[in-house]
């Protein structure tokens, strides 16, 4: 053994005299030299490290509602009218057709793959109903590489990005094309060259994952920022807290953009907070932040992408709260019956839905019409139902696939586990659905 | 630190004491640990490697004391690395930082004003999933890390004065993965085999040694597997000298397995 331990290791003790006090002089004694103009200023703006204010002789709580309902930024109207022209973002009809696709297109694979799950061909999935205009509009507004966290209901910023149908369904399989290779749920989904992090279901995780990773592209200085999407339950998590105060202390290039879609699960947002909503406490942690109407998907744009032009100037993290509703079930395991009221998901349904709304622009516009809408809305589901067919007849991975990439190289103890494994397997392959898993 | 390694970036976080790495204890077992299994391998942390003083410093109560290396061992994905000296210490630490996995680094604080070697200026790895052994012999292994090593060191001192045997000692150095081949070897020549770590017994790390040896080492061994360790109790302020597995406790240990 090279290392001499010292059997009682001594630590320093500091004499305090009982005299004296240990601790740097009082502020006082500096003020007493300062100019007199100053020391009259000094008893009204207060010192504090903590916080520089004013004093006040008055005795007055600060409200909760003193801000009386943050407003909610749009740019158009029920039926697509468009209420203030300088606020049209005046894209072209190419681009304005796509994001009426991939909102489109996006909502025929919700029905599908919702249904698929009915009929236990997939094991689970996530429906993003009335919340279409927030993935589009905001992914629209970002750069290709700009890193993007979501927590599970955000597949349009995917699609927007060029996910395709095979991705998704290979992934809601679980199938050997499976970029995941058939490790997660369904929905779970990742891809770095559309650079979207892979979705874990735990909550609000992403978020300070988000704030560290956008501390690397300041530190890089390569002109991206971070998008982070979460719910407004996910924001009651501690996680929600340390990544507003991280991205903001340590002044990162980071949009967070929170879906306030009325519930968290069963949760309604009565219960979830009392303050008004999340957009009133990005101010408190330093964030410029805006509340938007979600369900315009005009609005989401701008705002997402003035939001990206202060994030990326002034490396600096800015809070997006998209207001909206989740017209479907939390999951394929949830019914929200049981929690809400029919009406009430009617009422967004037909009266307040992203799709009709933009849908109603568009048409105005002269873009679009009644029977093209037919059309393309027979195309997806075509173009879906493929996908879907040929992605249920692909096999799962190779068994062998479960003890890959724990660790970058395989450790020895995980190898043995393996060739038990494997010679398990083959002493009673017909016990195990082999025929569903490619061979090893 | 995750989301910064998931950029390709390196990151080395420090938890102030390990009693406090608890808040951090989802984004580590449910994020970092998994996150290049999840991803197909997309994504990956490799580069985030997190450090904590840990162990008993002799005055340091419930908060100040823990080992919680078990907790991190029954995480698939993640590394656990305890270097028992400054030189072990800087070439674990630096092979921990370059590991393409995530990595748990415990580092006994008592030793931070108690060791003193010679390290060498350059820079040097010392090997990830290595044990080593420290001392060789015949009749019985013991397998210990971290600060550990010197009360066992003392132990082994006081057992082959007093008791007629040669005694060899491994610094398990990771563990997990672990190296189960060194250990495995060494049991199958002396056939006895003890175990020793402050953290308390009940699912402490020396059980999964002790399973894991018992299995694949059945008829070499001539005696059960000693398992000396903290009690199953919070670690107590100043009932410490009692708690901790010190040298007495080691000592009859070792003549437990030798005689049985």
């Amino acid at each position: 053994m090279a290392a001499r331990v010292l059997r009682h290791s001594k630590c320093a003790r500091r004499l305090i005299h009982p005299n004296k006090s240990n601790f740097a002089a009082p502020a006082l004694q500096i003020q007493r030299h300062q100019h007199a103009d100053q020391n009259e200023m000094n008893e009204t703006l207060a010192q504090f490290p903590g916080a520089k204010a004013k004093y006040t002789e008055k005795l007055e709580f600060l409200q909760p509602d003193v801000y009386n309902g943050i407003p909610i930024y749009r740019v158009m109207d029920r039926n697509g009218v468009i209420f203030d022209q300088t606020q049209d973002p005046g894209l072209s009809d190419e681009e304005l057709l796509k994001w009426y696709k991939s909102m489109t297109m996006l909502n025929t694979m919700d029905k599908i793959l919702y249904e698929s799950q009915r009929q236990g061909r997939i094991s689970f999935y996530m429906t993003n109903y009335g919340e279409e205009a927030t993935h589009i509009g905001s992914a629209a507004a970002l750069q290709p590489k700009d890193l993007v966290y979501g927590q599970y209901r955000e597949a349009g910023v995917l699609m927007h990005r060029g996910f395709t149908l095979d991705e998704f369904m290979n992934q809601c399989y679980g199938n050997h094309e499976d970029g995941g290779k058939g490790k997660q749920m369904p929905v779970h989904y990742g891809c770095r060259d559309l650079s979207f992090v892979t979705i874990s279901s735990p909550l609000a995780t992403q978020m300070p994952q988000a704030a560290g990773s956008a501390y690397a592209f300041k530190r890089a200085q390569n002109g991206l920022v971070v998008i982070c999407y979460f719910g407004e339950g996910a924001a009651s998590e501690g996680d929600a807290h340390a990544a507003f105060n991280f991205a903001a202390t340590l002044e990162c290039p980071i949009i967070f953009f929170c879906r306030n879609n009325g519930y968290a699960i069963s949760t309604p947002v009565q219960d979830q907070y009392r303050g008004d909503g999340i957009a009133v406490r990005g101010p408190a942690y330093g964030m410029s932040t805006i509340r938007v109407d979600g369900n315009d998907a005009l609005a989401v744009y701008n705002a997402t992408a003035a939001a990206r032009d202060i994030a990326v100037k002034e490396n600096r993290p800015v809070l997006i709260e998209a207001m909206t509703y989740r017209i479907g079930h939390h999951s394929t395991s949830d019914d929200s019956s049981a929690y809400r009221s029919v009406d009430e998901v009617r009422y967004w349904n037909q009266r307040d839905h992203p799709i009709t709304r933009f849908y109603n622009y568009i048409q105005r516009k002269g873009i679009w019409s009644e029977e093209q809408d037919k059309a393309w809305k027979d195309d997806t589901r075509k173009q879906v139902l493929q996908a879907f067919a040929r992605a249920e007849k692909r096999l799962k991975p190779a068994w062998s696939e479960m003890f890959t990439e724990v660790y970058d190289e395989l450790p020895e103890d995980l190898k043995r586990q393996k060739e038990e494994m494997e010679a398990h397997v083959k002493m009673y392959k017909d016990k195990y659905p082999l025929s569903n898993y490619e061979s090893s | 630190g995750i989301g910064f390694a998931a950029t390709g970036g390196t990151a080395v976080a420090e938890i102030q004491f390990a009693d406090y790495v608890y808040p951090a204890f989802d984004q580590i077992v449910n994020e970092a640990a998994k996150y290049r299994y999840r991803s197909g391998n997309e994504f990956n942390c490799g580069g985030l490697t997190i450090r904590m003083p840990g162990m008993a410093v002799g005055h340091g109560g419930h908060y100040h004391s823990q080992s919680p290396e078990a907790y991190f061992t029954h995480t698939p994905g993640l590394r656990v690395v305890i270097p028992r000296s400054p030189i072990q210490a800087k070439g674990l630490l630096l092979a921990s930082i370059a590991s393409p996995d995530p990595v748990i680094f415990i580092e006994p604080k008592i030793l931070y004003r108690a060791a003193v070697e010679h390290v060498p200026n350059d820079y040097y790895e010392l090997p990830l999933g290595q044990a080593e052994v420290v001392k060789k012999g015949a009749d019985l292994t013991i397998v210990g890390w971290g600060s550990q090593i010197y009360v066992l060191e003392d132990a082994i001192r006081l057992a082959e004065n007093r008791l007629d045997c040669t005694i060899e000692l491994i610094d398990l150095r990771s563990l997990l993965p672990w190296d189960v081949e060194t250990v495995e070897q060494s049991v199958r020549k002396t056939g006895r085999l003890l175990i020793s770590h402050e953290a308390p017994k009940t699912s402490g790390f020396a059980s999964e040694i002790s399973a894991t040896i018992t299995e694949r080492c059945f008829l070499s061994l001539e005696a059960p597997v000693q398992r000396i360790t903290g009690l199953d109790t919070p670690f107590p302020l100043v009932f410490e000298k009692f708690y901790v597995p010190g040298v007495e406790r080691c000592f009859l240990g070792i003549k437990k397995a030798l005689e049985f």
